[in-house]
Formats: structure tokens, sequence, C-alpha cells
């Protein structure tokens, strides 16, 4: 999974009909440190994330199926988690 | 999924059978401003509504056959949805 933060969001009236009625959102992807990596990529929200919120987005397909409960979603990235904290121990 | 613009089709003189119906599109991926980022590659439209200039987001790896109709076909990247606006919030919002 990627830790990332909320910038943005996505608005799209044609589509495939998995997006119907779901919000897809502009996520920058972080480091462990909490700092932009320069990446981003639009995931879909499963669980009510709001903007600027640190987040946890799952990329793969099977598991994004699987909270979709369809299993012909053409859809990777979701929403999984709201981070509070990242705690780093260091060795 | 990652947002592109659509800047050409591919019209193809021989495909395997599966993907004979299939449109592709040559695509440049973007940044989340919207600039060109990145190497530009084909893709097919699931939508089958996406044309030149316009803005797109598509999925890769074998989510990408399951954007199409029908579905089990050999596609690596694909468009899901056509974009109307990519909304970047302000720092004032990611703040509050």
């Amino acid at each position: 999974m990627i830790l990332a933060r909320i910038t943005g969001s996505v608005v799209s009236t044609i589509h495939h009909p998995v997006v119907d009625g779901r919000k897809l959102l502009l996520a920058e992807r972080l480091d462990q440190n909490g700092d932009p990596t320069g990446g981003y990529l639009i995931a879909m929200d499963a669980i009510g994330a709001g903007k600027g919120e640190t987040v946890l987005i799952l990329d793969e397909g099977s598991g994004a199926r699987q909270i979709l409960e369809n299993d012909r979603a053409p859809v990777r990235s979701m929403v999984v988690g709201i981070v509070d904290a990242v705690e780093i121990a260091l060795t | 999924m990652l947002l592109g613009r659509v800047i050409g089709t591919v019209v193809p003189a021989m495909l395997v059978d599966e993907l004979s119906a299939t449109p592709l599109l040559w695509v440049q991926p973007l940044d989340r401003e919207g600039q060109a980022n990145g190497e530009p590659l084909v893709c097919a439209d699931g939508t089958r509504m996406a044309g030149p200039g316009q803005v797109i987001y598509w999925v890769s790896s074998r989510e990408a056959a399951l954007a199409l109709d029908p579905w089990f076909v050999p596609v690596d990247d694909a468009i899901v949805g056509l974009v109307d606006e990519v909304r970047n919030y302000s720092p004032g919002e990611l703040e509050s």
C-alpha cells in the first residue's frame, strides 16, 4: 500500500459504470517522512477521505474489486485508510 | 489511474482477433497540473468516446482489459473515463 495525501479531485461525467456515484481523488505520494515524492495517482474513495488528509492507498486490482464487490471493475487504486501518524523506529 | 491527454489515434493494419473492435488512442501522460509528463503510450478506449485533445484517465495492467467490452482481451492500458475538470486544492484548503 502507498502513503499519500489528498490534494485534489477529478470530475468525470463520461466513464465506466463502476465510477458512477464514486469519488475520484487526486493523491500525491508521500515518503516515510511525509514529504511528497513527486508522484501522484488517481484513486477511488472507499472511506470518505477529505482534502489534505494523509491516506493509505491500495494499488492492486483484485483487492480493489473485492472492496467494490464487482469482479469486472477496471480499478486498481482505492483509498482504504486515513492515517493519523507514521512513526519511524530508528535503527 | 493517471491523467492523460489524447494526442492521436492509432490505425492498426493487423491485430490479434480479440482487439479487432477496440479503438486505440495515442495518449500523453500528464502530471496533476496537466503538464505532459513521461512517454506517450497507446491506450484502448473503454469509453469509445475519447478523441484528440480530450483529457482522460487511464488504468494500466490487467485492470485495463476490464474497462473494455468484451473484457477478456489482451490489453495493458485503457481509458476508463473522460475528465471534465481536475480540481487541485489550494494550500489554504489543504491546511484547514
